[in-house]
């Protein structure tokens, strides 16, 4: 009999019961609260009389609706404050511990989720959030749900699921320099697709992805979605063990050595049988920018906006042609000489630490292009921010004309204040350039911290590589 | 939950691809607390030439005559045809929300984005995937007789076109079984209570890491 997937590995352990049909219980060991998904599933609790069933396998933190800017003044627009308030009086209500606006340790809940080790290996874990798939880069299965599943595992600590098919990415060989995680992702989705990892668990492996560092196999899981898969995963290895030492939700002493023991079982058997291999070689990833409006819409810098009259599946040529329109780019633009209006650095696949650091290397003592009407930082949680401070990053992009914010999604999604203007142009950090998603008719370039970086600088895009 | 046993309507083709969440509820309407009355603000961004924000009188506002939902009889419509990839993005379930709260029981494309697909079973919103070449003929069909409807039979899985012909749909099990009566998920988990404390009481003993709860 072939060896187990890690996907099967953890999946089996989890197994609470199984119907005749293949559907299963899955039992939930840990699962993470934000304020927009969760009220309707609060009160449906309420309404039918029941309780949590582990209040001790949930964390909440209020991410999507906080503001960026002067923080203790509260929340302007009331909508999004009774959202936020909703969230504190639920979390008081049922007893789950929360990260309030004004903790210290608020922050994206995909960034405070392995930054409070809450986040573990082998476990099972969900949020009502598609990105949830960052989780996976600790070799848990982790994936997003809707509200009326987060509804279920509040009540009882389960899913009902259906195994998924398996999908191996491999990038093998060594990355080029200035080409990071997000370029990796951007190019896996470039060639599988937005619905190519549809009905998949998708877990990345290759040279190329054991070398990235934690924080950089998160972007990559991070982005699994944006590929159709609901769960992406990377291989516990020794620096997913060392990640752990001394976090706080984290076992510590014997129980961390009794737990590393297990969780160094926590990959693929070599003869594994996944459903379907996909096989990328690094060298040949460059520095990626997106010139549409669907994250599979993605080139390398040095290319140009690609023709839809060279495409021959109508579907495809259709979408790219409306793409081009709601971009305002014509096609076979040298994406170089598109300038931007905006740079936003943050979001749950950009705002850690090394996300941080490599956009101020970029940035040195440069200064934001007069054309730039606004470049932000936004850290994934207030310990991000605190040990940027620590390390003078803040000054750094200060000094170029960034502004430095609160913690938060910010941009990623426009939910707070913090938006595009109709037919503004951005060089983002984020996931999704999605038409409207950064604000009405504003339009989204995804691009790593680096490049980002480098864009600010120069008022257009430019290849990262040519710098330094 | 809303059971779903038949149902005729009218057929609305929206002709692309890869139809997000965002697109079909924007973000600013996710900021509200309830479940209900998202429908006005369904695909918010191309049925209104003006933005919207919570709380405005929708009703008021410019609707885009190009948008096919704003067009007689497609606002009365209650399938949606739509193209590959149907549901991606975000997991908001408000996405099936201001679907079924527009009026929408129905959604048929060639394939659905996993959340989106698994989150419509939850709200009594059937989403049907169909080969691609019929998925086209439908559009072919919509195209050549406004008013087009179609009838869904979840018990026979079967979509009966109006001259009588059928086309066959395949649909988990157990996901029909629940939709069919209308059954409460947390309810029917909640019946296996004492198999969920014992795998708890299991899995304590092998990862007690687990367990250190806060």
């Amino acid at each position: 009999m072939a060896g187990k997937t890690l996907y099967d590995k953890i999946f089996d352990e989890h197994i609470v019961r199984e119907q005749e049909d293949g559907t299963v219980l899955l039992y939930i060991d840990r699962h993470l609260v934000h304020e927009v998904t969760s009220p309707q599933a609060f009160e449906g609790l309420r309404l039918a009389n029941r309780k949590p069933w582990r209040v001790g396998a949930m964390l909440a933190v209020p991410d999507h609706n906080v503001p960026t800017t002067n923080r203790l003044r509260g929340i302007d627009d009331l909508v999004s404050r009774e959202q936020v308030e909703t969230l504190d009086r639920n979390c008081t209500e049922f007893g789950v511990q929360e990260f309030a606006m004004n903790d210290k340790r608020q922050g994206i809940v995909h960034v405070i989720g392995p930054e409070e080790g809450f986040t573990l290996p082998g476990t099972t874990i969900v949020c009502g959030d598609s990105h949830t798939s960052t989780h996976g880069a600790f070799g848990a299965l982790a994936f997003g749900i809707g509200t009326s599943e987060v509804e279920h595992v509040m009540a009882t600590q389960t899913l009902l699921q259906k195994r998924a098919k398996t999908m191996q990415i491999r990038v093998d060989g060594q990355l080029g320099a200035g080409v990071t995680a997000k370029d990796v992702v951007l190019a896996i989705i470039g060639k599988i697709g937005t619905a190519g990892g549809t009905g998949y668990a998708v877990e990345f492996a290759g040279s190329a992805i054991e070398s990235l560092s934690i924080e950089g196999r998160m972007s990559v899981c991070n982005m699994a979605i944006e590929g159709g898969a609901r769960a992406g995963m990377v291989a516990v290895d020794e620096k997913t063990i060392e990640y752990f030492r001394g976090r706080p939700f984290a076992p510590q002493g014997e129980l961390f050595e009794q737990a590393a023991a297990y969780w160094r079982t926590l990959k693929s058997d070599p003869d594994a049988v996944f459903d379907k291999v996909v096989v990328l070689d690094a060298a040949e990833i460059a520095p990626q920018v997106s010139w549409g409006t669907s994250p599979e819409m993605v080139v390398p810098v040095s290319a140009t906006v690609p023709d839809p009259a060279n495409e021959t599946d109508p579907v495809k040529a259709d979408g790219m042609r409306k793409a081009l329109a709601y971009m305002g780019l014509e096609a076979n633009t040298p994406i170089e000489q598109i300038t931007i209006d905006k740079v936003f650095i943050g979001s749950c696949t950009n705002a850690r630490i090394e996300d941080l650091r490599a956009a101020a290397a970029v940035i040195g003592d440069g200064k934001v292009a007069s054309n730039v009407k606004l470049a932000m930082v936004v850290p994934g949680s207030g310990l991000v921010r605190e040990q940027a401070e620590k390390e003078g990053l803040d000054k750094i992009f200060l000094n170029a004309g960034f502004e430095w914010r609160e913690p938060g999604c910010s941009m990623c999604l426009a939910m707070n204040a913090d938006r595009l203007e109709p037919g503004e142009r951005c060089a983002s950090t984020s996931n999704r350039n999605f038409e409207g998603r950064q604000g009405q008719g504003g339009r989204t370039h995804l691009v790593s911290p680096a490049m980002a970086a480098a864009a600010a600088i120069a008022g257009h895009f430019v290849d990262v590589r040519q710098i330094n | 939950m809303q059971a779903f046993t038949t149902h005729t309507g009218i057929v609305a083709p929206l002709d692309r691809a890869n139809v997000d969440t965002d697109a079909i509820i924007p973000k600013q309407y996710l900021k509200s607390v309830k479940r209900t009355e998202f429908g006005p603000n369904a695909f918010d961004d191309w049925r209104y030439l003006e933005p919207g924000e919570p709380g405005m009188d929708h009703s008021k506002r410019t609707k885009n005559p190009d948008f096919i939902l704003n067009q007689s009889p497609y606002d009365q419509s209650t399938i949606l045809l739509a193209r590959r990839n149907f549901g991606c993005g975000s997991s908001r379930e408000h996405a099936v929300w201001a679907l079924t709260d527009f009026g929408f029981r129905v959604v048929i494309a060639p394939s659905f984005a996993d959340i989106f697909f698994n989150n419509s079973f939850k709200t009594g919103l059937l989403p049907i995937a169909l080969p691609e070449e019929v998925v086209d003929e439908l559009f072919r069909d919509v195209a050549t007789d406004k008013g087009y409807q179609l009838t869904v039979d979840l018990e026979k899985q079967q979509i009966i076109k109006p001259d009588g012909s059928v086309i066959t749909f395949e649909v988990d099990a157990f996901r029909r079984h629940c939709l069919l009566e209308g059954l409460d998920d947390i309810g029917l988990t909640l019946q296996h209570a004492d198999d969920i404390r014992a795998y708890e009481a299991r899995r304590q003993q092998t990862a007690p890491w687990l367990f250190l709860d806060k």
